[in-house]
């Protein structure tokens, strides 16, 4: 943390892009804009290989994890498969889920990898989140009180939002949050708000919610019903054929009759070793399942609480925005969200949300091209005098759960602001 | 949504085991993974792998598929839309059948030729390699040969519209009914004949079977007054007539003036247009479901001007960002507004928030 700031802090934080002139916000416009053509243009094979490989592994590793987990009983076996499984979950909901979900592949007109028809393995129906997210979230990103996703509506995380006392539980709640993040992501896509208020008809509010209840049913059926069984009956085969065996190694004849007198039914320990491993495999898998999920719900948590919540990011009122021009939309993306520094394999298991700058300016382009378009982004911001916000992991993830502690109790001011981006070595000014 | 290909003819069992243990994969389809092993089993699409790619003519080859699950069956004359994937984007194109239902083989033939303009043709005629999968929509089509077939037959063909006749050809040959079948076919030159071997071929084997090939480039094309000269007999045969819309439409008029017009059948073959229209000229936009008509001055978009006249539009952001207002594209061009690139294809999805219409569109919404 390199929180450095001596001056006394401006209660007012002043807008990101006071500086800069009615042309040159259309001049940036303009820039951006062809920044995003120019990719969009030349989309092809690799891209589309990109995807379908990723697809590809995210099913090779379920089907790894879901194998390895039909001897969960074993501990080796255990951690390999939670491990498979919860990195195909991750993959599923993040570089393939969400970004499928927002059309950023639409482009390749095929039915498999659409838009219009994927679903994911989360409780969010795809039609709910995607008003939620791609609709709400990323039209009013980080305006108070119209983007839904600034704390969720349970959360305090601006100090410009009026406190409650409810919000003294919130570093509890945030906690729980966490681990059923994507229970808590589809509530909130109900938008309790919009139903306190009357503005959603009841019909789609029971329509949203049978959706949820049809979501939830499939994954217990999948994760805690399902795969157990099937784990439960393999183990229970293996174990039962080796009883067996042992068992036929008994002495047969008068004198393996009168042994067998004693002992009772020789299936009976067939019987009891196949039951007592089955239910131990079942209750192995059902847990490996559950710690599978809340791992990717815990990680999903973290990267997408790293996105806008951070000291650097800035929030706007609905004033400030009003008549925005395309120019101050791109300026409000940019300074609205915060990117991750990490490893190529750190940006595929974020989604490549971990370039949330890139992703808020072009939420549509394929999540690939992310890292090839930070540099031009960069270099607008530098010549623009704006800010390029990023950080390390931890240091992002600290702040956040920094201003959720704070943020519990009354006042806390916004936190100080970078300063322009000004290249890759010369920003000392980061929050 | 994007176009998908004909559900397939799936075994009974085969469908009850994968329904069985579809929970297990939720919110994917077993299917889904079973594609990992081999495209061709998915359930969801019938798709087809190709077998061979035979040079008809410099610019045109055969492309014989093998369908993923027992092929549909079709007549003789129809066209199948088929699914490719080109520069990662899938395209639909619809092509005739040349080969006939009764192949022991059970492979499926279309004979593209070269549109330089286009996007699936060279990719078909020049890249696509025995093995590649692509995806195989219905067959459909009106133009063909009634069952059983006319005793006696005249059929007339230019060009690549000689691939539907090839298709009735090869299975009059086959059910042994090739008996009085004229064919006055026109290529511009020599080499270009599509099938010129083969209907050689059905020539010196088959004496039902007279062709006379025309090539135009050395004398011209068959104008309708030579076809008493070419059959005589002309008016009592049953003609089928396939190729460019000039040529069509002056048999129409021979034949409404002359002849009989019952006894003609035609399949217009059209090239793929190669030309965009005029940047920014708007049109009339009808939305299929709600049935609303509006219009565009070519700088309204279509939700805006859909809004304007009444229609109930899903929308989001308006700025083409969230894609809620996608909608399918069932004819004619639409125009990107922020791009200024002109582009549309049948049942393409576009955005209604940022694009215009390029003259008249109907959109499913």
């Amino acid at each position: 943390m390199t929180t450095t700031a001596t001056a006394p802090i401006d209660t007012q934080i002043q807008s990101p892009l006071a500086h800069l002139s009615e042309e040159q916000l259309e001049e940036l416009g303009r820039e951006f804009d062809a920044i995003r053509d120019r990719v969009m243009a030349e989309l092809g094979e690799r891209d589309r290989r990109y995807i379908e490989s990723m697809i590809e592994m995210q099913r090779r590793l379920a089907v790894l994890g879901r194998v390895l987990l039909l001897a969960s009983r074993n501990r080796s076996a255990w951690w390999a498969g939670t491990s498979a499984l919860s990195a195909a979950k991750i993959l599923e909901n993040m570089e393939i889920g969400h970004n499928v979900m927002h059309g950023q592949w639409d482009w390749m007109n095929d039915p498999r990898i659409h838009s219009s028809t994927w679903d994911w393995d989360t409780a969010s129906t795809a039609e709910a989140w995607k008003h939620s997210h791609n609709f709400v979230h990323h039209t009013y990103t980080n305006i108070r009180g119209k983007d839904k996703d600034l704390g969720y509506e349970i959360m305090r995380i601006d100090p410009e939002q009026k406190w409650h006392p409810v919000y003294l539980a919130q570093p509890v709640y945030n906690l729980i949050l966490a681990g059923l993040f994507e229970w808590g992501v589809a509530l909130h896509d109900l938008d309790f708000e919009a139903i306190r208020k009357g503005k959603k008809p009841m019909p789609q509010v029971k329509r949203e919610l049978k959706g949820i209840v049809g979501k939830a049913k499939s994954q217990v059926v999948k994760d805690y019903i399902a795969w157990p069984l099937v784990s439960a009956l393999a183990a229970a085969a293996v174990d039962a054929g080796i009883e067996a065996r042992q068992n036929r190694k008994q002495p047969r004849g008068l004198l393996g009759r009168v042994s067998r007198r004693k002992r009772g039914n020789r299936w009976t320990p067939v019987v009891e070793a196949a039951v007592q491993c089955g239910s131990r495999t079942f209750r192995q898998t059902a847990k490996a399942n559950a710690t599978s999920n809340i791992v990717r719900n815990v990680w999903a948590y973290a990267i997408i609480f790293c996105g806008h919540f951070p000291d650097q990011t800035y929030t706007f009122s609905p004033q400030e925005v009003e008549g925005e021009s395309r120019g101050g939309w791109y300026i409000r993306q940019l300074t609205g969200s915060a990117n991750i520094d990490g490893s190529p394999l750190f940006h595929v298991a974020s989604g490549n949300l971990s370039y949330q700058v890139e992703h808020h300016l072009f939420p549509d382009m394929p999540s690939s091209r992310y890292a090839e378009i930070a540099p031009q982004v960069k270099d607008v911001c530098e010549r623009y005098g704006l800010p390029y916000n990023s950080g390390p992991f931890l240091q992002q993830l600290g702040m956040v759960q920094r201003t959720i502690l704070r943020l519990a109790f009354p006042g806390g001011e916004p936190r100080p602001k970078p300063g322009p981006y000004r290249g890759e070595n010369g920003n000392g000014t980061r929050g | 949504m994007a176009e998908r290909g004909a559900v397939p003819n799936v075994p009974k069992a085969r469908q009850r085991a994968l329904h069985a243990v579809r929970s297990l994969f939720s919110p994917l389809l077993p299917d889904d993974y079973l594609e990992l092993i081999n495209p061709l089993w998915s359930t969801q699409e019938l798709r087809g792998r190709i077998e061979r790619i035979d040079q008809e003519t410099a610019d045109a080859v055969t492309v014989l598929i093998r369908p993923g699950y027992e092929w549909q069956g079709h007549r003789p004359g129809q066209y199948l839309r088929i699914g490719v994937i080109v520069n990662g984007v899938h395209h639909w194109r619809a092509y005739s059948l040349t080969t006939d239902p009764g192949r022991p083989d059970g492979l499926i033939g279309i004979t593209p030729k070269l549109v330089d303009a286009g996007k699936v043709s060279p990719y078909l005629v020049h890249r696509a390699r025995p093995g590649d999968i692509v995806r195989l929509g219905g067959v459909e089509g009106t133009f063909v040969l009634p069952d059983p077939p006319p005793p006696r037959l005249l059929f007339i063909s230019a060009g690549s519209g000689i691939t539907p006749i090839m298709a009735m050809l090869r299975s009059l040959d086959r059910d042994e009914a090739l008996d009085d079948v004229v064919h006055i076919h026109s290529a511009r030159t020599p080499d270009g004949i599509i099938f010129g071997e083969q209907l050689r071929e059905l020539d010196s084997r088959r004496s039902g079977y007279r062709p006379h090939l025309r090539i135009t480039g050395e004398a011209g094309r068959v104008t309708p007054a030579q076809l008493d000269e070419l059959c005589p007999d002309w008016r009592e045969r049953r003609a089928f007539v396939s190729g460019p819309g000039e040529m069509l439409d002056a048999l129409v008029g021979h034949w409404r003036e002359q002849g009989d017009p019952e006894l003609l059948e035609m399949e217009r073959f059209q090239p793929v247009i190669g030309g965009n229209g005029v940047a920014g000229e708007g049109g009339r936009i009808r939305f299929i479901k709600s049935g609303v008509e509006a219009n565009s001055n070519g700088g309204t978009p279509i939700l805006v001007a859909g809004e304007e006249a009444g229609a109930e539009l899903p929308y989001g952001c308006r700025m083409g960002i969230c894609h809620t207002c996608i909608g399918r594209l069932c004819s004619g061009e639409v125009r990107d507004l922020r791009t200024g690139e002109v582009y549309g294809q049948e049942d393409e999805m576009v955005r209604t928030c940022v694009n215009a219409p390029e003259g008249d569109v109907e959109i499913a919404l």
